[in-house]
């Protein structure tokens, strides 16, 4: 165990703690530091995805607690605080209680392998990548026990349409995964990182972005697939029943997975910390991970707030039916290009030591055949939309007066 | 840095992690208002008494997504170790993992020709 | 027994499959049967890590966790009424016989080498990586024919299963 015992550790040892009870104390601040980055993120966040929905929206927006509306969660905190708890007497207790813990705590949990630096990370696990689909299938369990628990209809009903969901988007999103794994040749995330010292990964791969992208975006239950909330059809769905800070907890739990899901995908195909300057300081580094995730989180919550919710059926056909087929293709096509690359002696074998020349001409094919690819999908998708125009015209012919009220 | 300290730390960080949103909860129960009342605690309906037993029997289809979702499921687990491992493989290799792959992907097909993708 | 981390570890696991597996057969609620089967499977994850296989303890959770507990419930609700079991079927006799035969069974086939000898001793220090881990699946000397006889078992596995479901539903 003495091995172990660095930093902190050594410091607390040479004071005269003893070594267990050393090693333990270093372990808890590095758990307390790095769990600490998403807990204080999450109070900007709510502040953040409100401010912008009101812009998108042509509204102002929070402004009245603190300079622009900043102290509002605080507010709202406190307002939560004071809201009375309400537990269903027909609700399994144990269940509706340790749901919305096991919900957050699952997206908190997330955070230990996000690299922010090259040196500063909670652990940086052989399987990290893994280990991130891995921690995400209990928020999937999380909502499920929250749906049965709250012995309602309403919530079984719109648990088990987003669990169906969260399952059948899980499949795009790992293939699409596996492809920065695939170029890194390991599933750290520090090493994917490094991997993309020469090029980074949405370069080589613009198509596992974007399926990656899609399917992070229905993952965390936003629009055009935020069945989660269906206040239309469900009541908001599977937390129907729950109230005050429990309630709460749900949503801090979706606004932080957003944010999570910017930084992964900033980590998986942005290079993460790389960028000018960044070996200067281990701020500067922190900096652009900030900057990168928080780009993306940007335009989630830009997309969210621009496009219509789709019906279930229409969700489901979309992924298996196209955004499946397609991340396996992607994966086979990427896979199959590099390798007879690497035969043929083109294209690297190691990415960690490949500089950005020696990636040009590989990247040059593999952009070639992502291009080829999205203009066939372009293609297909002109096809359908003409059907689906058709049909929709059709059907209005068959009724003079909804054509008649259309053409008003 | 050792395989076990490493997960020293992610098992430590399991343990807080339902801590940091059961403090709020806790927070919440000390200072919250207590006015049960038998119509508040009843199950929400849409205004009127909610009929019969929640766990009523649902539609087939979710069965079938979980079923695919799982094949699917294991078949990444094997994907994972042939990714990582790619960068090294022969060409052989790399076949093996793209016939694994390509048979998989004739079980898609075939839920696609049965219908068995679509929400009804 | 060496008071150390891993043994410590070693007794909250055991905690948790054995308290899992206890919750499983005592509960009535099949939805609870579910999670505590779950708490039990994620107690044998923490042995992996424990073992230094940290990708078995991963694919453990994800597979398990992720998809064998929905789909589990999925096909709870699938059954009318099947939620809460409301008889009791008590036979404690028949039962501890079958499991104490079944617990004989386990023992003797850990204990007495059937299958070559093993000692703690002959555990390699070398732990296999993931990396190895793939190149052994497709190494044409390794395991390559298991690990395409997996993805055909699989494609059979959901091919049947789509069968049974579609025609029940027809």
């Amino acid at each position: 165990m003495e091995e172990l015992c660095t930093g902190l550790c050594s410091v607390l040892t040479e004071t005269g703690v003893e070594l267990g009870l050393a090693y333990f104390l270093s372990l808890l601040a590095g758990v307390l530091l790095v769990s600490g980055v998403p807990l204080l993120t999450v109070i900007i966040l709510i502040w953040i995805e409100r401010k912008v929905a009101a812009r998108i929206q042509d509204r102002i927006g929070p402004n009245r607690v603190g300079p622009v509306g900043l102290l509002q969660t605080i507010a709202d905190m406190i307002k939560l605080l004071s809201k009375e708890d309400i537990t269903p007497t027909a609700a399994d207790r144990v269940l509706y209680n340790a749901a919305p813990l096991v919900s957050f705590a699952s997206v908190v949990l997330l955070w230990a392998v996000v690299p922010f630096t090259p040196f500063h990370y909670g652990v940086d696990l052989e399987i990290g990548a893994l280990y991130f689909v891995a921690i995400a299938s209990f928020g999937t369990l999380a909502i499920m026990a929250a749906g049965w628990a709250s012995n309602n209809k309403y919530a079984l009903l719109g648990a088990f349409r987003v669990v169906a969901l969260l399952v059948s988007y899980e499949v795009p999103l790992v293939f699409a995964l596996l492809v920065p794994v695939m170029l890194a040749g390991s599933m750290s995330l520090v090493d994917i990182v490094n991997a993309q010292s020469g090029m980074w990964f949405v370069v080589l791969s613009p198509l596992a972005f974007v399926i990656f992208y899609i399917s992070s975006q229905a993952e965390t239950g936003r629009a055009p697939f935020d069945l989660i909330e269906a206040e239309s059809e469900l009541v908001a769905g599977f937390n129907i029943e729950y109230s005050g800070m429990k309630f709460g907890m749900f949503f801090a739990a979706e606004f932080l997975h957003v944010f999570t899901n910017g930084i992964i995908m900033a980590i998986l195909f942005f290079g993460g910390w790389m960028g000018p300057l960044y070996y200067e300081s281990p701020l500067v580094a922190f900096a652009w991970l900030g900057a990168k995730g928080g780009l993306i989180y940007f335009t989630t919550l830009w997309l969210r707030n621009t496009v219509p919710r789709l019906r279930i059926d229409q969700i489901m056909a979309f992924n298996w039916k196209f955004l499946v087929p397609l991340s396996i293709a992607n994966l086979i096509l990427i896979s199959l290009a590099l390798k007879v690359m690497q035969e043929l002696g083109i294209a690297p074998r190691d990415m960690l030591s490949a500089s950005f020349g020696d990636l040009l001409p590989a990247t040059a094919i593999l952009l070639v055949i992502n291009g080829a690819m999205i203009l066939y999908l372009l293609g297909i998708m002109r096809k359908r939309g003409r059907e689906a125009r058709r049909e929709s015209r059709d059907a209005r012919a068959g009724y003079p007066q909804a054509a008649g009220a259309a053409r008003h | 840095m050792n395989v076990l300290n490493e997960w020293a730390f992610v098992g430590l960080f399991a343990v807080l992690a339902p801590v940091f949103p059961a403090l709020p909860i806790v927070i919440a129960w000390l200072f919250r208002p207590r006015k049960p009342n038998v119509l508040k605690s009843s199950t929400y309906e849409c205004g009127v008494e909610t009929i019969g037993d929640t766990w009523v029997q649902f539609r087939v289809q979710y069965y079938i997504y979980g079923l695919i979702f799982l094949v699917f499921d294991v078949e990444m687990v094997f994907l994972f170790p042939w990714a990582v491992a790619y960068n090294e493989m022969s060409l052989f290799g790399f076949v093996a993992g793209f016939l694994f792959i390509f048979l998989l992907t004739d079980a898609l097909f075939y839920a696609w020709k049965k219908n068995a993708l679509d929400w009804k | 027994m060496e008071l150390n981390a891993i043994s410590i570890g070693f007794v909250v696991f055991s905690i948790f499959t054995l308290g899992g597996g206890v919750g499983v057969v005592t509960t009535r609620n099949l939805f609870q049967g579910t999670i505590w089967l779950m708490v039990s499977l994620f107690g044998v994850a923490g042995y992996f890590v424990l073992l230094s296989a940290p990708f078995l303890a991963a694919v453990q959770i994800l597979v398990y966790i992720g998809a064998i507990a929905i789909l589990i419930t999925f096909a709870v609700m699938l059954t009318r009424s099947v939620a809460r079991i409301k008889e009791r079927y008590i036979r404690i006799l028949p039962s501890f016989i079958a499991s104490l035969a079944l617990f004989l069974i386990l023992l003797l086939g850990v204990t007495i080498p059937i299958f070559g000898a093993h000692s703690p001793g002959s555990i390699p220090e070398y732990v296999a990586s993931t990396r190895d881990l793939g190149a052994a699946l497709v190494d044409e000397n390794g395991y390559v024919v298991p690990f395409l006889l997996a993805s055909v078992l699989l494609t059979a596995a959901m091919i049947g299963a789509i069968f049974i479901a579609r025609d029940e539903n027809a």
